[in-house]
């Protein structure tokens, strides 16, 4: 099996060819916000680099979401215009779980945190047992308190990772009650070879999609959406 | 010489609030044209929501093209080159279509060729016109875009004006809001001015003293916006079809002394008109007539392609095409993308 991987949910720009034993090419920048200009000669590199035959690859798999809105994007529909002209299927991979596979078998919990602004963080708890990739809390968008709160209650060593640490590190370290260790920095940010890892789990269970049905997952609606919705309840609330 | 090949373009657009593709034979020929409108939904808030319209476009992108390849009988084999819009227009929106265009491209092995989107709405006319050819003068009249154009050759233009403040269809929108007729404002202000006083109120036509061809329709909409506030004040009622009617005078009556100032200075023999207030019947109809008057030649497309779509972006991608225009995997959104700037 031989998956194409994308990572454009965050300020990383990440590709990756993967197969179940090895990875067979990763490029990834952790520099700006150009995606929509990095993303795909990036893919072309690596193919060159590798002589790789787009047609032999089985799937490709991407950061599906949460993330910036406009990168996840451009992430997804890179990808939907491969799935197409290609006709090979897409695996949508949580942006979170994608993170966790960065730290297969670790031994304590695994907590990626990205910064969602207003004072929220979209994050996800994870765990292996015996090799097995387990969900103990599925992503989610909540403030940094609530997490803190959840693993104080958890009460076991966590490792946490993502570009949410830096902004929260301090919070972590005054609220958490557990010991906890932050994921060196080969790990802590987005790669597509973690996403491709895990997309191969992904496509052995079946679990793909068409590139036409693909979209984001943002895990928030729109601003527009979310402040026509409070004028609505507000009216609602009034005329009761 | 052997038998010139057939030249398909598969064109894509997404730059505000329609998802497009469109198949085009030889620039000439729509093969197919397949728009998914989101306006339903930006109605909702009274204009377009650039978060919502980028969501939406992923969501329909690839049912879209895959519906223009079907309807156009074609395979994504058969096809040449990818053209697709890559400004001006909502950033996120623009940049689902050049992602998504840029990938088809580069696993088809493929030319990409990204269009300025007012260089697709003028190509528009190309379409059903097979004898325009340019030099001509064109008005582009859209909610985002007031500019008029000298086409000078096929991908050479000359913006000789353009508005200084609102688009003309932006000022629409905002009548309509004003005396409650909701969006988009266009068509509903177009269809309620058949039943009004176009010489009821006189609202002001602005000139703009050191560029003859520019435009300004904040003047007019302002005038409109008081026209209501005295009326309120005063405890008058007013009425709509006769503000509905009066305004579109005023923007029409600028808009065609405008062209037809341009067409003469210029001595071009033809004129056309082209975005989503080409539609417009009053404009159409005022520049029949005063072409008419001054045997002019007077073009312009079918509603279907005077709305943004994919097939005007074919056509201007297949001159490109022509002229050797190739893009690179790297090709971004430019929202505020400029005319000849490329």
């Amino acid at each position: 099996m031989r998956v194409l991987a994308l990572d454009s949910s965050g300020l990383v720009a990440s590709v990756a060819i993967v197969e179940e034993e090895q990875t067979v090419a990763e490029y990834t920048v952790n520099y700006k916000k150009t995606h929509s200009q990095t993303l795909l000669p990036m893919l072309d590199e690596i193919v060159k680099m590798t002589d790789m035959d787009l047609q032999t690859i089985d799937a490709i798999a991407v950061a599906g979401g949460p993330g910036s809105f406009t990168g996840l994007r451009i992430g997804s529909a890179t990808a939907k215009g491969l799935g197409l002209a290609l006709n090979k299927p897409l695996i949508h991979i949580p942006t979170l779980e994608g993170m966790a596979y960065n730290l297969v078998d670790s031994a304590s919990i695994i907590c990626p945190i990205m910064d969602a602004r207003r004072n929220q963080v979209y994050t996800g708890i994870y765990r292996f047992v015996d090799g097995e990739f387990k969900i103990l809390e599925d992503q989610i968008a909540i403030s940094v308190e609530e997490l803190i709160q959840k693993l104080n209650e958890m009460d076991e060593k966590v490792v946490f990772l993502g570009d949410g640490v830096p902004v929260y590190a301090k919070q972590l370290k005054e609220g958490l009650k557990i010991s906890f260790t932050f994921a060196p920095a080969n790990m802590n940010r987005q790669r597509a070879s973690s996403v491709g890892l895990l997309g191969i789990e992904y496509l052995k269970q079946g679990k793909t999609e068409t590139a036409r049905e693909h979209e984001p997952n943002y895990l928030r609606v729109s601003q527009a959406e979310r402040e026509r919705n409070e004028r609505q309840k507000a009216k609602e609330s009034k005329e009761i | 010489m052997g038998e010139t090949k057939d030249v398909l373009i598969l064109a894509i657009e997404s730059s505000c609030d329609e998802t497009a593709a469109a198949v085009v034979k030889n620039g000439r020929e729509v093969l197919s044209n397949v728009i998914s409108s989101q306006i339903e939904l930006h109605k909702l808030y009274g204009g377009v929501v650039p978060e919502i319209a980028s969501r939406k476009h992923i969501e329909k992108i690839n049912q879209v093209i895959e519906e223009a390849l079907e309807e156009a009988n074609v395979t994504l084999e058969d096809i040449d080159a990818i053209g697709v819009t890559y400004g001006p227009g909502l950033v996120g929106a623009l940049l689902v279509g050049v992602a998504e265009a840029k990938a088809i491209a580069y696993a088809t092995a493929k030319p990409l060729i990204g269009v300025h989107h007012i260089e697709g709405h003028i190509s528009a006319n190309f379409i059903e016109n097979k004898e325009l050819e340019p030099p001509f003068i064109c008005l582009v009249v859209s909610g985002g875009h007031t500019h008029l154009v000298c086409v000078k050759d096929y991908g050479e233009y000359e913006i000789i004006g353009r508005t200084r403040d609102d688009a003309a269809g932006e000022a629409f929108d905002k009548v309509a809001r004003a005396i409650g007729l909701g969006y988009p404002g266009g068509p509903k202000i177009d269809k309620l001015s058949k039943e009004g006083n176009l010489n009821a109120i006189v609202f002001p036509k602005a000139h703009i003293t050191d560029a003859p061809y520019d435009f300004s329709f904040s003047g007019v909409k302002s005038a409109v916006l008081n026209y209501i506030n005295g009326c309120q004040m005063k405890g008058e009622t007013f009425c709509q079809a006769d503000i509905a009617a009066s305004f579109q005078k005023a923007v029409t009556d600028v808009l065609v002394e405008n062209a037809m100032r341009a067409v003469e200075e210029y001595g071009m023999k033809k004129l056309a008109i082209a975005g989503g207030v080409a539609s417009n019947s009053s404009l159409r109809c005022a520049m029949k007539e005063a072409c008419n008057q001054s045997k002019i030649d007077f073009y312009y497309p079918s509603p279907i392609f005077c709305t943004d779509n994919a097939a005007m972006i074919g056509v201007a991608a297949y001159y490109e095409y022509k002229k050797g225009t190739r893009h690179g995997w790297d090709l971004n959104a430019v929202p505020n993308l400029k005319l000849g700037e490329k």
